[in-house]
């Protein structure tokens, strides 16, 4: 088993090197001329004011906790799968309870509008303006 | 029963004057070039392939002049590249614009370790290997991450963010459906999964439980578009809302690096699809045509397909708002998932 | 010294050094690069000690999950570099004399401890069935209660982050 996990690691390293590699290579060949327009931020043409921070949405950080709760049963699930076809009827009761917390909790979360993204409003055009 | 690898074979063709260990760190980095290598060569054909399927869907004929009907197009763009200043933004933060690539890359490429290519043919036949695979792509999420922050743009930022959140909320379906596939095996290596489904195309395991199989067939391979930011899940790139989302102050080699890793990683979800569901290098047919060489024959026959379907979704569906995307993979993939996922249980229980 | 004592310091440095930088650094990014790195040294430390399953989760939770969260929290709000590392209330010395008191006693107690030094893992064998027969048989009770567990984190955060919405 260390065999392959060394397969892997060994992997890893190599490809570090192999963008490495790659990126030296471009540092030798390329043309360097850094002027003030080309190193300015992009903003699709227009001069860019302020710094780059982004309004607070709160969003995305509860898409993240659902995700890791999700992904700790998900971790759960994977043994048991494994060991499915062995086990029988009985360890399929308990890793329905387990779900079924689960899915419990996905539709609280669900029903209280914390999956919900920002839907756009949907304004007729001559009230936009 | 673990298949056994390239390694044992070797070992027994070759007489031992160097010492073991040195040996296998010999092979095991000449299977990481050939993988490497391989995998920038698959990238290469899918950008060529990607060109000339969306012309001749749109009616036009793609690249044509660089080589026969174009074939050398993708090379000529990788020189070219290597060829271009690397821009770094004064505002950006250097160190971490270096790192991002290198995390994005090295993850991408990671996953291929475990690909099985044939019987004998794979690098690391680890006993957990679907499992590193669906780990590995959560390492991706973290270079996404970083690069959005390192251009110190808010565009970026944003739709490095966006990236993130996207890729993060498709993981749950897309590992939620690759359970049936366990249940059924009952063994998280990649070449077990395979020998399960040898002997002709009606063992393969998109058939068994019907339908369920087929429905989790189809979510794995929705959320995996999904977590691959291609149409019509690619906001997060899309030219008309956010420029190049998360890669628009990388340029030269470092985007190349970019591009290179995402045309990768449609490959690899092709060929885990393809290993999961439809049977890996076994030959539809039976026992016929299903040794050696012919096994990379049915494998790649099989994820070329997977990446034709890809590309045709790509360029023939328009893109979903973020709201339906986010509506998608949490009350439409996930519940579906646990839904295949009860039914073959109860399926292999009665 | 074998590979495996040299994979294996290589990866108790991976951990060190990239948990000082966390530690040490003065920007929240770069302490997140940090603990990044530190996974994933542990991961490797994981891998050796016959572990691989754990290595794994490893992986998937804490990169792909807790660290994602860090990362989402850190960049959405506003303040990045500059982080004060003193609180300038508790001066040098009696935080010295604190510190030092704390090492002291736990130095003792290390080096007095008659660690049981097992066996280091003769067979590697693959551990995922043996997780999963586990947690259906001896580990039950536990089992579930933490996906009661689980349920309570959710729903608690999730108010916790609706609370911040409505504000």
């Amino acid at each position: 088993m260390l065999v392959n996990f060394a397969s892997v690691l060994i992997f890893i390293l190599f490809s570090v090197l192999f963008v490495g590699f790659n990126f030296l290579l471009s540092r030798f060949i390329q043309p360097r001329n850094p002027t003030p327009l080309k190193v300015s931020t992009y903003e699709c043409g227009e001069i860019s004011e302020g710094d780059s921070w982004i309004q607070f949405n709160i969003r995305f950080y509860v898409i993240a906790l659902a995700f890791l709760i999700f992904d700790v049963e998900i971790v759960f699930l994977f043994p048991w799968a494994v060991v499915f076809k062995n086990l029988g009827i009985f360890s399929f009761i308990e890793m329905m309870v387990f779900v079924f917390m689960l899915l419990v909790g996905l539709a609280y979360v669900w029903a209280k509008g914390d999956l919900e993204w920002d839907k756009p409003k949907d304004v007729p055009a001559k009230e936009m303006f | 029963m673990p298949v056994s690898n390239i390694y044992v074979t070797i070992f027994q063709t070759f007489p031992d004057k160097i010492p073991d260990t040195i040996f296998t760190i010999l092979l095991m980095l000449a299977g990481a070039v050939g993988i490497t290598v391989l995998a920038a060569l698959l990238a290469l054909i899918g950008v060529y392939l990607e060109r000339k399927i969306s012309a001749h869907m749109q009616d036009r004929l793609g690249p044509m002049h660089v080589g026969w009907h174009g074939v050398i197009q993708t090379l000529a763009d990788a020189l070219k590249l290597l060829l271009k200043e690397d821009i770094v933004p004064a505002a950006a933060d250097k160190k971490l614009h270096l790192l991002a690539p290198f995390i994005v890359f090295s993850a991408t490429i990671a996953a291929f370790v475990v690909l099985p290519f044939s019987e004998t043919l794979v690098l690391s036949n680890l006993n957990v290997g679907i499992f590193y695979v669906v780990a590995i792509s959560s390492f991706v999420v973290i270079g996404i991450i970083l690069a959005g922050w390192a251009s110190n743009n808010k565009w970026s930022l944003l739709g490095g963010m966006r990236s993130a959140a996207q890729i993060v909320s498709f993981e749950i379906p897309a590992s939620l459906s690759i359970l049936v596939v366990i249940m059924a095996v009952g063994s998280l290596n990649l070449g077990d999964i395979v020998q399960f489904q040898n002997g002709g195309i009606l063992h393969w395991l998109i058939w068994k439980s019907f339908p369920f199989n087929l429905i989790a067939f189809i979510i794995f391979f929705t959320a995996s578009l999904a977590e691959l930011n291609r149409a019509p899940f690619d906001l997060p790139e899309a030219e008309s809302e956010i420029i190049a989302g998360f890669h628009t102050e990388y340029s030269g080699m470092k985007w190349a690096i970019f591009f290179l890793a995402e045309y990768a990683n449609m490959f690899l979800v092709a060929v885990i699809a393809s290993t999961l569901f439809l049977g890996g290098w076994s030959s539809p047919f039976g026992n016929f045509m299903n040794y050696g060489i012919f096994s990379i024959f049915w494998l790649f026959v099989k994820s070329f397909s997977l990446i034709f379907i890809q590309m045709w979704l790509r360029w023939t569906l328009p893109r979903v708002r973020v709201d339906q995307l986010m509506y998608t993979s949490w009350k439409v993939l996930t519940p579906f998932a646990f839904l295949c996922m009860i039914g073959v249980g109860l399926y292999m229980i009665f | 010294m074998g590979f495996y004592d040299l994979i294996f310091w290589l990866f108790a440095f991976i951990s060190v050094a990239s948990a000082a930088l966390m530690v040490f650094s003065k920007n929240v990014i770069y302490s997140a690069v940090g603990l990044l790195f530190a996974f994933f040294g542990v991961a490797g430390i994981y891998v050796l000690l016959a572990a691989d399953f754990l290595a794994i989760i490893q992986i998937m939770i804490y990169v792909g999950g807790i660290l994602v969260l860090l990362l989402f929290g850190v960049m959405l709000s506003h303040k990045i570099g500059g982080v004060q590392l003193e609180t300038g209330t508790l001066h040098k010395i009696p935080a010295f004399i604190v510190v030092g008191g704390i090492f002291i006693i736990l130095f003792r107690v290390i080096s007095k401890t008659v660690w049981p030094l097992g066996t280091a893992a003769k067979e590697f064998n693959p551990t995922v069935e043996k997780i999963g027969t586990l947690l259906m048989t001896d580990y039950l009770i536990p089992f579930e209660i933490v996906s009661v567990m689980l349920l309570i984190a959710l729903i608690g955060a999730a108010y916790i982050a609706r609370k911040e919405r409505v504000q």
